[in-house]
């Protein structure tokens, strides 16, 4: 399955959400995420599945002022 | 002390954490500005890079609050999904609502900015919305449900000052309760002094300390220049006149009459 990751295609072969980003690399940080603009809650993700072309944020504390 | 929704401050400088040297510089900073609260961001993390992660673990060794903006977001909705996201990573309810409008000037889309604080407040967020000095929107987001108001000095790092000095002080005046937080646009400390002095409740300043030759003595320098700003504040400065007026006594003065 094809997905956009921040911008960038990426393959997963996993469709629900907690196992699609430990699959892409994200298992043990602070993040934050969205699909297709819309904010999943942690307490959500496991519950969330992916489609292909779906868009996924994965967001984390940066700089700001 | 400095009242900012359920949260009394001391510190009346709070400080961004971008465009710093290094991070080691940046923690430097914030100790030399004695600042209680510090700007924070999101930002897409790579899973290569973890860049995010090492961030974070420093701003929690600095033991500071942070408050997380919305930057770089033009529509409401981006702004209240980032809202949302950052709520949800650094664990507070505050969120400095900025909803951009223009590109040149980084100045507010202040239609946005009141559809998204409400929208906000709405959910218990406790929202520091990024607006303008204009009267008639600051209404508005007091309506909306926001505490506190944080009017632009000047466009974002352009270093300016308190650019429109007039509606600056006529919405001090207006809104003699309600904190007021310049945010912007300031480039040297005697910036931020003028604000205090004018009665703003405190400043948040990121370019001017961070891209400074030496950022850790400029922050300093903005820490001495805030205190001092409140305690002339304080101590209810002179109005200014246009004639001179003798500070030496006439009465016994030599060689007259």
């Amino acid at each position: 399955m094809k997905i956009l990751v921040n911008g960038a295609w990426r393959d997963t072969r996993s469709a629900e959400l907690t196992r699609a980003l430990e699959e892409l690399g994200y298992g043990s940080t602070v993040v934050s995420t969205a699909v297709n603009g819309e904010f999943v809650p942690l307490a959500q993700r496991a519950e969330t599945r992916l489609a292909d072309g779906d868009r996924l944020e994965v967001l984390a504390p940066m700089q700001g002022g | 002390m400095l009242p900012i929704y359920q949260t009394q401050l001391r510190s009346r400088l709070m400080l961004g954490t971008a465009r710093y040297p290094s991070p080691a510089i940046l923690a430097e900073a914030v100790r030399a500005a004695r600042a209680e609260v510090v700007t924070v961001s999101l930002r897409r993390e790579s899973a290569g890079e973890r860049a995010g992660q090492a961030f974070w673990s420093l701003i929690r060794e600095l033991g500071v609050r942070v408050l997380p903006n919305t930057a770089g977001c033009h529509s409401v909705k981006e702004a209240v999904t980032t809202a949302h996201m950052a709520r949800e990573v650094f664990g507070t309810p505050w969120i400095k609502l900025e909803v951009i409008g223009e590109d040149d000037t980084l100045q507010p889309d202040v239609f946005g900015l009141v559809d998204a604080a409400r929208s906000l407040c709405a959910e218990g967020f406790e929202v520091f919305p990024y607006t303008t000095e204009d009267l008639v929107v600051a209404e508005r987001l007091l309506s909306a449900g926001c505490r506190v108001l944080m009017p632009w000095g000047a466009p974002i790092g352009s270093g300016r000052g308190l650019n429109n000095l007039f509606g600056l002080k006529a919405l001090r005046a207006h809104f003699p309760e309600v904190p007021l937080i310049i945010d912007a646009g300031l480039g040297v400390p005697s910036h931020a002094a003028q604000a205090l002095e004018l009665g703003f409740d405190a400043v948040l300043v990121n370019t001017a300390v961070a891209q400074a030759r030496d950022p850790v003595q400029m922050a300093g320098a903005f820490a001495q220049a805030v205190e001092a700003g409140f305690a002339a504040r304080q101590a209810g400065p002179i109005e200014p006149r246009d004639l001179a007026a003798p500070s030496t006594p006439l009465i016994g003065t030599a060689f007259r009459g």
